[in-house]
């Protein structure tokens, strides 16, 4: 190899090791969220990351790293997934969520005048594990846009790039995921007697 | 609930395009329509504010320490990615 490679290699080396480094903890936190576990979630990460060397001839543009990571860590979750014989499609979907808005179920609008914030008083009693809990129950379909979007905030179009589906079904999925999502907090507040369970009130009552 | 000057959008217009004002995914013109009708309806900045809440509550959920052994592995691991000695990804 001469001097000039070398050199080449090992800036690849280093350059590889570093933004790896950086984004251990993002490529972590979606990887328990897409797998559940913390076993499986390691696997998935070391797994993802050592596609990514062995295929790093591939990556155009070093500024997309991150979206090509994460499009590599995706890809591997759901060949393990299919490696363990779990059918996506066999998981629940909650078609009554649909429109379920949780602000509505919270909000109590004579409250505003004398200065009290329910729905900020609910937002402050949610915990972590609240949040995971309900994101872990979404259905793959909209666990995977729900993580891409609002845990590591790649855009619309990022999303749909990455997993080569059209924008507008970005949309939608992320719009059913976290209505369903919304519908999994409030129903854990009920069930932990946070919150009494009372009728819907509908936006744009203008 | 709201003025009726420049172009103003009313509440269910503004809250059909709450999601992608609070993505950051609407065009410049509907995003200062949706941040004119939030300034002027207490109603819809309540619940753009929760939603603004909830997101950024989950957002926090995006980031995660592993374990230090983990982490001290998987380092491990790419070093020898890197410097040849190792073409699989088995972390085990």
């Amino acid at each position: 190899m001469s001097g000039a490679m070398m050199e080449h290699a090992t800036d690849r080396a280093s350059w590889f090791e570093a933004e790896v480094g950086r984004l251990i903890p993002d490529l972590y936190g979606a990887a328990l969220r897409l797998a559940r576990n913390e076993a499986d979630a390691q696997d998935l990460v070391a797994d993802a990351v050592g596609n990514a060397w062995t295929h790093l001839d591939t990556l155009q543009e070093r500024s997309s790293f991150r979206g090509w990571v994460f499009r590599i860590l995706h890809n591997r979750f759901v060949s393990q997934r299919r490696s363990a014989h779990v059918q996506a499609a066999q998981e629940p979907y909650d078609e009554d969520a649909g429109a379920f808005s949780l602000f509505d179920r919270v909000h109590q609008p004579f409250l505003l005048w004398w200065g009290a914030n329910p729905e900020g008083e609910f937002l402050d009693k949610l915990l972590r594990e609240d949040l995971e809990r309900a994101v872990d129950a979404l259905p793959e379909t909209f666990r995977v846009v729900v993580v891409l979007g609002d845990l590591q905030g790649f855009t619309y179009q990022e999303i749909a790039d990455l997993l080569t589906i059209p924008v507008g079904t970005v949309r939608s999925r992320l719009a059913r995921g976290r209505a369903q999502l919304q519908r999994a907090l409030w129903d854990h507040a009920v069930d932990a007697g946070l919150r009494t369970s009372a009728p819907e009130r509908r936006s744009g009552d203008d | 609930m709201t003025d009726e000057n420049e172009r103003t959008i009313r509440c269910q217009e503004a809250m059909r395009l709450l999601a992608a004002y609070l993505d950051d995914e609407l065009t410049r013109p509907e995003h200062l329509d949706v941040e004119r009708h939030l300034a002027a309806c207490r109603s819809c900045f309540s619940r753009a504010e929760f939603e603004r809440r909830l997101k950024a509550q989950l957002s926090d959920l995006g980031r995660r320490e592993p374990a230090p052994e983990f982490s001290a592995r998987l380092r491990g691991l790419v070093r020898r990615f890197t410097r040849g000695s190792d073409t699989g990804p088995r972390l085990s």
